[in-house]
């Protein structure tokens, strides 16, 4: 073979990878386990994502491709995941872990392969605290839950609250921690603090407790599975106060134990179903369409993450490099701003502990919340 | 509010005596500590929650597929392991950590069948009512859930003391090799005892998922971790034991809830059965195993 064709050989190979480049982007999310029911819709939302964006041709013409694992919403599992992504599957980013508690453990190891780990569902203080490869479009509890508990507690003219939160899990936990903050900022006094623990279904102890305080509404901090069942064993103990929920409530599952159980209930969310927007109303649509069951807001927030990505890598030109390209897509990122499922988003540059550097969290207003008729209601101030 | 805890207590304890029922059985007659007990617990949930939704039955009509289907899943793991676990002699771990095998494939069978999204029964499909008598609020479930436990125990109890069946097992659970010796067919009352002991924890399981309507592929763990605890208390094997050690737990995490701390609730209960083990190492009910050292 005379030179001159290896060269064009060589080339057109080249403009082949060029032109048909797939951009590997890795998704580390619970399929099984009890954080499933978060990890399965998130990933749901990329994928309606990726195939909407690979539909249109790609980014600048590169296809798409998930690269999709399952972190079991387990700590060991969720280093193990981002360690095949980064070293073995080669992915330019990695989206996930579910829960707070795996992105402490794992937000690490991508930090220090100067990989992008970009949670979706990861609302705990802190973590984007963990280094500057770290990223969010979660809203954080602390932006959300002072306006639903103003918005509460101007609504029923609350006095005094009792709580109650899960204390062996980072996003329970995370969550009361901001509660109580909130309350004490609002000066609103507590009758009692009670706690539960993952996997508990008979809260009426505690229950009996909190309603012998007689307190105006109950703050809760607690995942949708259990809440729903807090609120109905509530009611069957004569307990009739409202409650105030944190982003565990913002689930249709609140609705499967007890129609209207939770009727008159708080809740502060980052996606609403019913936001007219084209773009959620398109999400919403499509959603149904491919997988015959509603979006929630785990969805919404996969799905809007993927095109904040893409989004990013717009900008971004790919060498073929992974570690330079790893590094160019990191700092495209922060500039993003779309109009996602969720709304208007932009980054905001984590503040950070003793003056390390740190990633970027989710710049977002809450929608408010109010169950009525069995539904979530858009709270309209008054 | 102590007279409501009180009935909370009897609730949960009851709760927890049903399910220890099957468990203690398991290990008073085949002497195995079943560790899918939990897994078996949770099939009958599912089972009645299906022929409950799917089929439209009424609600004992879900408790007796509840039943049959756990009883004859207990009766496979009988038949498929534990009974060639015994041909060769296996020592006594052996067979636990076999159960722990069986509870891992059961749970991952179920997670791929169901999902692993909490699933329930439909609001309307629940009896209905409650009692109030003063400050003291009790649901209709609960109630059927104290009494049918009760009424189990009553059954076994009757069962075990009276009849020849009783007698039989009460023999093997003496000792196998001399009750086969005697012209019982020790193999045959294995099966049917891992058959009954699974039957009691599925109906425990659609019970208990009747009053909390929370079904997942996870809900036996916990449940059998507490199980392990309510046997041990009660005594090893004994049926009264499971009664009287179920509602020992349930009373002591309950009021350590209410007059303690709910963060301690698990600590004070596990605590107080720490020091009931110093003073009756064998349980409440267990008969000192010498002769087994």
């Amino acid at each position: 073979m005379n030179p001159s064709r290896i060269a064009l050989l060589v080339a057109g190979l080249l403009a082949g990878t060029a032109a048909a480049a797939d951009i590997k982007i890795g998704i580390a999310e619970a399929l099984t386990g009890g954080a499933a029911q978060y990890g399965v819709a998130i990933r749901n939302g990329f994928q309606l994502a990726a195939d909407e964006i690979n539909a249109k041709g790609g980014v600048n013409g590169n296809k798409v491709v998930l690269v999709i694992e399952d972190e079991q919403g387990k700590k060991e599992e969720g280093i193990t995941v981002f360690k095949k992504l980064i070293f073995q599957d080669k992915v330019l980013m990695i989206f996930g872990p579910t829960l707070s508690n795996s992105m402490f453990a794992a937000g690490p190891v991508a930090n220090a392969a100067k990989t992008v780990a970009f949670g979706t569902s990861n609302t705990a203080n802190g973590i984007t605290d963990i280094g500057p490869y770290i990223f969010r479009n979660s809203v954080m509890e602390s932006d959300v839950l002072p306006v639903t508990v103003a918005s509460a507690v101007k609504h029923y003219g609350i006095k005094k609250v009792a709580v109650m939160y899960g204390n062996d899990d980072a996003f329970t936990k995370s969550g009361y921690d901001v509660f109580k903050k909130v309350l004490e900022d609002q000066k609103i006094p507590v009758t009692t603090t009670e706690t539960y623990v993952k996997g508990d279904v008979d809260f009426k102890a505690q229950l009996t407790k909190i309603k012998a305080g007689s307190p105006d509404a109950i703050v809760c901090s607690c995942l949708a599975e259990e809440a729903a069942n807090i609120i109905v064993q509530a009611r069957g103990l004569g307990l009739k106060a409202p409650f105030i929920g944190g982003n565990g409530f913002n689930s249709p599952k609140m609705f499967e134990v007890s129609k209207l159980a939770g009727e008159g209930t708080f809740v502060g969310s980052p996606w609403a179903n019913t936001n007219p927007t084209p773009v959620n109303q398109h999400f919403v649509a499509a959603y149904k369409q491919k997988y015959s069951s509603d979006p929630n807001q785990f969805s919404a927030q996969g799905y809007d993450a993927l095109y904040i990505a893409a989004d990013a890598l717009k900008s971004v030109k790919l060498s073929g490099n992974i570690e330079a390209d790893r590094q160019a897509l990191r700092d495209a990122l922060p500039k993003v701003s779309i109009n996602g499922a969720t709304g208007p988003f932009k980054f905001r540059a984590a503040a950070g502990k003793d003056g390390k550097p740190a990633g970027f969290d989710a710049d977002q207003k809450p929608f408010i919340y109010i169950i009525q008729g069995g539904k979530f209601t858009l709270f309209s101030g008054k | 509010m102590l007279e409501q805890q009180l009935v909370n207590a009897l609730t949960l304890g009851s709760v927890y005596a049903l399910f220890a029922l099957g468990f203690t059985l398991v290990f008073g007659v085949l002497a195995v500590i079943n560790l899918s007990h939990g897994a078996v617990f949770m099939v009958g949930s599912y089972a009645a929650a299906l022929v409950v939704t799917r089929f439209e039955a009424p609600l004992w009509v879900g408790l007796l597929a509840a039943m049959a289907i756990s009883g004859l899943i207990g009766l496979a793991i009988d038949v498929v392991i534990l009974k060639r676990l015994r041909a060769r002699k296996a020592p006594h771990l052996i067979p636990m950590i076999a159960t722990i095998g069986v509870t891992i494939v059961i749970t991952s069978a179920a997670q791929g069948l169901f999902g692993v999204e909490v699933q329930r029964f439909p609001e309307e499909m629940l009896p209905a009512g409650d009692f109030t008598v003063g400050d003291v609020h009790v649901r209709a479930l609960e109630l059927g859930i104290i009494a049918v436990s009760f009424l189990l125990m009553a059954v076994l109890f009757f069962a075990l003391r009276r009849t020849q069946l009783g007698r039989a097992l009460r023999a093997i659970a003496e000792s196998p090799k001399a009750a086969s010796l005697l012209g019982i067919n020790v193999e045959g009352l294995f099966h049917l005892t891992s058959f009954t002991a699974a039957a009691l924890g599925g109906v425990a399981g659609a019970l208990i998922s009747l009053n909390f309507n929370a079904i997942t592929p996870f809900m036996g763990q916990p449940m059998l971790h507490k199980g392990i605890a309510v046997i041990i208390l009660g005594g090893m094997g004994d049926i009264r034991g499971a009664l009287i050690g179920g509602l020992f737990l349930g009373f002591a995490e309950v009021m350590s809830k209410a007059y303690i701390s709910s963060q301690m609730g698990d600590a004070v209960a596990f605590g107080l059965l720490f020091l009931v083990l110093l003073v009756r190492p064998s349980g409440l009910f267990g008969r000192v195993l010498e002769r087994k050292a």
